[in-house]
């Protein structure tokens, strides 16, 4: 593919770099820069976008409100992990506060048969691919190291080597080009992967490498990368010289980057890229530009690295609040809804709770379950020998 | 029964199991049209296509990542490192991913891959072409690591590796690659058996992939000194075959192995650690290891020092015997 063949996929977006600068959106670097695909400003309003608008759309009153509904889930999902890991309950949770658009219009513009690859902050993906959220609960609590089956609901394992995933999405998406998977019309078979990552992972050797694979092998995985401008302590410009999204165009396929707080332009902008994919165009990279409200885990402390002011400023482009005026002024959805969303958060929640604190210590032996999928004799000696040793100090107490 | 090279023999075992499957994909560097920089996989791109036998970017993590989700998506990858010294780049998603997803799964997850690496030195190469890094990956639970030492060998356990469900490291010894040998009907034992490949009475060698030769060679010199030595060939690093490393070790009493790999802390160690637990009353001297120095593996012109031989072997055996 040459050069000259990359930017018309681009301009597919809505995102046409021969425009001049005073017909795109006068907005600064730092909010984003002004190729930034925004559906509705952070105060509610919308944005037209001729390409993307009728993704929108076509999604129905009730698309729009479950929309909302995930947003406020999954951000009380994610409260009560954070307050059961400070009440001893987990030992360890990376909220995702801040990145609920981005995870949510993602998550809600696969199709079933779509395979998502998560980090380890997916649980709004999670939830929107309809994996229960106590199951999240069991690495960080420490029962298990993930432990859901991924070909249930095509969700993969969190992987906490960061940008791994993004290989094992792209080979996914080349085993699905090996099925036929790819570009036969029919929307129940074509298959779409999508490997989700972050701004830091994305200096990862893994995630270039997963770009090459995929680009030459022209397969149907999109690169998700949540900018959520902090990589543990380390901001963006230690990451990155030129904006993510620049970087698909080395790679031989286009970029975009998108407002990742605004869920109406993340899923049109998924959703066209997964779409791309499915019908053979191969790989995209989409850049939600985000933020992590919080810190990156429960062990952090996000005030020795940055300032309040900067979260402050993103707490005005609050994902669940713009939406919430949106629905409100557009007459999608009105105060009774809004209730009864508070109503089953809570109820979300206190569920969440008791179902972690149910959550039983594994048997010892368990640990020796499944290292090999074939009989082993040294993990069968060594099992048996636990078995007997925890045996013995139950009868020394017998006695 | 036919003659062929191991080269060859692992050749047709990877060309009987694509036939038998069509979900094994073999991907490398230069592994299509060149046929590996060994020609091991020679010809078989012609017959199976590029979706099957794939020249991959020349990036080892890539390689072994790619293949992890492809086996997730219920193809049985064969991935070719071009040699030993190249596979750490990729050394993360082996120990990181392909061997623990089983089980970060509960079980519901199979990753069955095969990793062919091109081992060991003795052939004038530059660095990184000659290492023995065997005991990394014998090391990492979930992980199964076989080596082959003959053309028979190699064509049965190449398929008996991809067959099983578990990830293996496959170690081909690459300066046997060219020896000739008889390739049977039959494997010459199940996945993760050891063979008594000369039997003996004195003194047992204990060695695998290209060891498996020098060591026989040391056994028919010492016959002419009147001593018996009885060699097994371990075909599989992990597991151990102990249950026939023990027989052995009880029949004569004496014990050397002799591997490439540096000794410190190599698969003769935990060999010598399981004889001593398992079999001390029975032993005539303690476990002697023959293998590498604990040195960045040698120039060219060097690494016959650093290289175990006939000789080195035989001072082994004899101090054993004088015990």
């Amino acid at each position: 593919m040459s050069d000259d063949e990359v930017a018309p996929l681009e301009t597919a977006f809505g995102v046409d770099h021969h425009v001049t600068h005073a017909e795109l959106p006068d907005r600064p670097a730092h909010e984003g820069g002004p190729d930034m695909v925004q559906l509705l400003t952070p105060e509610g309003e919308r944005v037209a976008h001729p390409e993307l608008d009728p993704l929108v759309e076509a999604l129905s009153r009730e698309e729009l409100q479950g929309l909302y509904r995930d947003l406020v889930l999954i951000r009380r999902f994610d409260a009560e992990a954070t307050a059961l890991q400070r009440q001893g309950e987990l030992g360890l949770w990376a909220s995702l506060l801040g990145q609920e658009a981005a995870q949510v219009g993602s998550g809600r513009a696969l199709r079933p048969q779509d395979h998502a690859f998560p980090t380890y902050r997916e649980h709004g993906v999670a939830w929107c691919r309809g994996v229960d959220p106590v199951n999240l609960l069991g690495m960080f609590r420490g029962v298990n190291h993930g432990g859901w089956d991924p070909d249930e609901k095509n969700f993969h394992l969190y992987t906490i080597i960061i940008g791994a995933q993004t290989l094992h999405a792209t080979g996914y998406a080349m085993g699905v080009q090996r099925d036929g998977d790819v570009g036969t019309g029919d929307p129940q078979r074509d298959t779409a992967v999508i490997a989700y990552f972050g701004d830091g992972a994305s200096s990862q050797g893994d995630v270039s490498e997963a770009l090459v694979f995929a680009g030459v092998n022209n397969s149907p995985v999109v690169f998700f990368c949540q900018n959520n401008q902090w990589a543990i302590s380390e901001p963006n410009e230690k990451q990155t010289r030129a904006p993510l999204w620049h970087r698909a165009r080395g790679f031989g396929f286009p970029g975009i980057r998108v407002d990742g707080n605004d869920v109406l332009a993340v899923y049109a902008v998924t959703a066209q890229a997964l779409e791309n994919a499915r019908c053979g165009q191969g790989p995209t990279f989409v850049e939600a530009y985000t933020y992590r409200m919080g810190a990156h885990t429960t062990s952090d402390d996000p005030t020795k690295y940055r300032v309040s002011a900067e979260v402050e400023v993103w707490k005005h482009r609050d994902p669940i609040e713009r939406y919430k005026r949106w629905l409100t002024t557009s007459g999608t959805a009105d105060a009774a809804f809004f209730e009864a969303v508070e109503a089953e958060a809570d109820e979300l929640g206190r569920s969440v709770r008791e179902r972690c604190l149910a959550m039983p210590d594994p048997d010892g032996t368990a640990m020796f379950d499944h290292v090999y999928a074939e009989a082993h004799p040294v993990t069968a000696r060594e099992r048996a020998w636990f078995t007997e040793y925890q045996a013995s100090f139950e009868q020394e107490v017998a006695r | 029964m036919s003659t062929t090279t191991l080269a060859k023999g692992i050749t047709t075992g990877l060309r009987a199991a694509m036939e038998k499957d069509s979900r094994v994909v073999l991907m490398g560097e230069d592994i299509g049209k060149l046929g590996g920089v060994f020609r091991v996989t020679e010809g078989l791109q012609k017959d199976f296509g590029e979706d099957r036998v794939v020249d991959t970017p020349l990036a080892e993590a890539g390689i072994v990542g790619t293949a992890i989700g492809l086996a997730l998506r219920g193809y049985r990858p064969v991935v070719e490192i071009q040699f030993d010294g190249f596979v750490y780049p990729a050394f993360d998603h082996i120990v990181s991913q392909v061997a623990k997803l089983h089980a970060r799964s509960l079980g519901s997850v199979r990753v069955p891959m095969v990793i062919r690496i091109p081992v060991g030195g003795g052939i004038g190469a530059v660095e990184h072409h000659s290492e023995s890094n065997e005991a990394y990956f014998a090391h990492t639970a979930g992980l199964r690591v076989l080596a082959c030492s003959t053309p028979h060998d190699a064509h049965w356990m190449i398929q008996q590796a991809i067959e099983t469900d578990d990830p293996v490291i496959f170690y081909e010894p690459k300066r046997r690659y060219w020896d000739k040998g008889e390739v049977g009907e039959e494997p010459a034992g199940a996945l993760g058996s050891a063979r008594v490949v000369r039997e003996g009475t004195d003194v047992t060698l204990l060695a695998y992939g290209p060891m498996v030769k020098t060591c026989l060679q040391a056994a028919q010199a010492a016959q002419e000194d009147g001593h018996s030595l009885e060699v097994v060939d371990l075909r599989s690093l992990s597991p151990l075959d102990e249950e026939t490393v023990l027989a052995s070790a009880r029949r004569t009493g004496r014990v050397v192995v002799v591997h490439e790999a540096p000794t410190f802390l190599g698969l003769g160690a935990e060999l010598s650690a399981m004889l001593s637990e398992r079999a001390f009353y029975e032993l005539e001297a303690p476990v002697l290891r023959v293998g590498g120095y604990n040195v960045p593996y040698p120039p060219s012109r060097l690494e016959d020092d650093f290289l175990p031989d006939l000789d080195r072997v035989l001072d082994a055996v004899d101090r054993s015997l004088a015990y």
